[in-house]
């Protein structure tokens, strides 16, 4: 049998008094709305490695910042991150753009892939959302007159001019020893938009680029690769690839014995402490011209620690969506609200010092930060070290690598 | 083009071949048995491979030796799944093991993206860059031994399947399942034991690729579109035909990004895919239906 008690008058005045005072406190302590930031990045596919860096990166500036009491502007105000998955492929990540806007999205941060920032991008332009581009390599992403798109980084365009500046100075500096490179680059806009930008420009450091190959992606075996490059002869390798592709890459010409002055890549996906670690022997003297931290910073050097602390490798997505997230938040206490059109505003006229990075303030033309800039780096069989620009060197290059 | 280089990626391409065939072998044998495509044998290949990574940098076992630990490892893997989850839900209908299969890969997918990362690793073991001279051209040692053991087990396992009586019940179950039944064979188990078997091969081609490729949670699409491949070239359950495929899909990789430059080259793949579905359906050995 089923007993019902009706409600009596005073138990609902009870049960009203009774909220009223359990959620006066709520009341009087009221927290302005968080901010929510989309994370769109690629952490499950091909490219999930690169896209959990990135999120680890953004999720630690977020924590950081709402430790040290939210964006004191706006009261206080949290960040909250929306966390998205492109799954590695463009249309996911604007069907990520779509969901998050439906859930009250501020900004955005993505997208790692430059194949999945052009559409995803787009997408949040119809809503005029800031978009933070923490990596995406291609010009194109900012050169289409999208006004909420803002790219802390430089793009190929500028990393491709200042490597050829850089590896025109260290060849010179060994007598011009390189005069030919073959380039090798995997198929999208990323790796062709680079070959093409380097083919062009070599010249004008007295290289000859003798052949541009490029490779799909995935691909599983590089030998067929490696014998053209071994008939070419060149004194370069030049690789834009990748992560897997470029270690595969990178171990079938160490095992081929393919000689060469140097093995250089501009934005080389697959160089990093992991290759260190895992493949000492392929890595060693290994050039790339890439996003670094500074590391004459002692907060970049603090950053680095806390992620090798949590056993994860301070990879150039980390401390890149760190600074994003970081802009951002010094863009919102500026605007003192995260009304979109004054945040944009607020980033076109940002003066920000990406203190982590060898950057100086923060200058965007287009949405480009023009005060970015790239390092040259090499690998030894146990780091890898800033080996230009001077200032910010942490020692010289060897160059050309010894005999194999 | 020097002939130097057409003989050199003409055994690159073999090489290549050899493991593509033992990935397909696995494959065409659940087709074989159960008439299903194993859509979950890309992220079984996955599983397998972070078990010899692991089994290196945890333990320390060389990966030819983990062959020893990861067979058996994953034949009782296989032969549990299908029957503690597979045979039990598919409620004997082909398509619930297919949607089984694909929900499985994704699960799993999914537990490697949260457990391992999305990082892609690779070995280092005393010989991954000691070459040797086969005639023109220079091959990585742990390529001709995965080369050879891969011909070794394919081999084997046809043997297995002529004359052990195991085999030859899991023949009979391919060919006709009430017969099979009416003859005394326990059809259920067989289904198991194929499973098994299917995920062993996997776990020997883990042992042989992991010192000349990398593992990560989305490794198994780099190889399964290709065992598909190879299995519809060499005809669906036929073992021969997986050993031929591969080895033909193997030489039209090498050959095609050689000719055609790595990025077009892949074409050839997809080119005989579609070539073999148009005119010769049930493949090269496959049985005519």
């Amino acid at each position: 049998m089923i007993t019902t008690h009706p409600l009596s008058r005073r138990l609902i005045l009870q049960a009203g008094a009774a909220s009223a005072v359990l959620g006066a406190p709520g009341m009087l302590l009221a927290q302005p709305k968080p901010i929510k930031v989309g994370l769109v990045h690629p952490v499950s596919g091909g490219l999930a490695y690169s896209g959990g860096q990135s999120r680890m990166g953004a999720q630690m500036a977020i924590d950081e910042i709402n430790a040290a009491g939210g964006i004191r502007a706006m009261g206080g105000a949290k960040l909250e991150a929306l966390l998205g998955d492109s799954q590695s492929r463009p249309e996911v990540g604007v069907s990520e753009v779509e969901r998050m806007e439906q859930d009250g999205v501020s900004a955005y941060l993505g997208c790692f892939a430059s194949g999945i920032a052009l559409p995803a991008t787009q997408a949040a332009a119809k809503y005029n959302t800031p978009f933070l581009i923490d990596v995406g390599a291609s010009d194109l992403i900012v050169n289409r007159g999208l006004k909420n798109v803002f790219r802390l980084k430089p793009g190929f365009g500028k990393c491709v001019d200042d490597a050829i500046v850089a590896l025109g100075d260290i060849n010179k500096g060994a007598g011009g020893v390189a005069k030919t490179a073959v380039l090798v680059h995997e198929e999208s806009e990323f790796g062709t938009g680079t070959a093409k930008l380097l083919a062009g420009k070599l010249p004008s450091i007295n290289i000859q680029p003798l052949e541009t190959i490029k490779h799909a992606n995935p691909t599983r075996d590089f030998s067929n690769i490696a014998l053209r490059i071994k008939g070419l002869k060149p004194d370069l390798v030049i690789m834009s690839n990748y992560q897997n592709e470029y270690v595969l890459l990178a171990r079938t010409l160490a095992q081929q014995k393919v000689d060469v002055a140097a093995m250089f890549s501009v934005l080389g996906g697959g160089f990093n402490y992991k290759l260190v670690k895992e493949q000492p022997d392929v890595a060693h003297y290994m050039m790339d011209f890439n996003h670094w931290f500074n590391p004459r910073n002692a907060k970049a050097m603090a950053l680095k620690k806390q992620v090798e602390a949590k056993g994860g490798l301070f990879t150039f997505e980390v401390y890149l969506s760190y600074n994003c997230i970081m802009l951002y938040a010094d863009a919102l206490q500026r605007a003192a609200t995260a009304d979109k059109e004054k945040v944009i505003a607020a980033l076109a006229s940002s003066t920000w010092m990406p203190e982590l990075m060898p950057y100086g303030p923060t200058k965007f033309v287009n949405g480009q930060n023009e005060g970015g800039r790239g390092a040259l780096l090499q690998a030894s069989k146990t780091d890898i070290d800033v080996v230009a620009p001077e200032q910010f060197a942490s020692t010289k290059p060897v160059y050309p690598r010894p005999k194999m | 083009m020097d002939a130097n280089i057409i003989a050199a990626a003409a055994i690159n391409g073999l090489l290549l071949g050899g493991i593509y065939t033992l990935v397909a072998s696995g494959l065409t044998l659940i087709y074989g048995v159960l008439h299903i495509i194993n859509f979950a044998h890309g992220s079984m290949l996955m599983l397998a491979m972070f078990g010899v990574f692991y089994l290196l940098t945890l333990l320390g076992i060389d990966p030819y030796l983990s062959i020893f630990i990861m067979v058996p490892a994953m034949f009782i893997f296989g032969y549990l799944l299908y029957k503690g989850l597979i045979g039990r839900l598919s409620s004997g209908k082909d398509e619930n093991i297919l949607l089984l299969t694909l929900g499985l890969s994704i699960l799993i997918e999914n537990l490697a993206l949260m457990f391992f990362k999305g990082d892609s690793r690779t070995i280092l073991v005393s010989y991954s860059d000691t070459m040797i001279e086969v005639g023109p051209a220079f091959v990585p040692l742990p390529k001709l031994i995965s080369f050879g053991v891969a011909m070794g087990l394919c081999a084997a396992l046809g043997l297995f399947m002529q004359r052990t009586d195991t085999g030859r019940a899991i023949r009979a179950v391919a060919k006709e399942r009430v017969g099979a039944r009416l003859v005394g064979i326990d059809v259920d188990r067989i289904y198991a034991i194929s499973y098994g078997i299917g995920l062993a091969t996997l776990g020997a081609a883990a042992s042989l690729m992991m010192p000349i490729f990398y593992v990560s949670p989305s490794v198994g699409h780099v190889f399964v579109l290709v065992a598909f491949t190879v299995v519809v070239l060499g005809g669906m359950g036929s073992f021969l035909g997986a050993v031929i495929g591969g080895l033909i899909i193997g030489l039209t990789e090498s050959f095609g990004g050689l000719f055609l430059g790595e990025s077009m080259g892949q074409i050839g793949i997809s080119l005989i895919f579609i070539l073999i579905l148009l005119f010769r359906p049930s493949g090269l050995f496959g049985a005519k239906t």
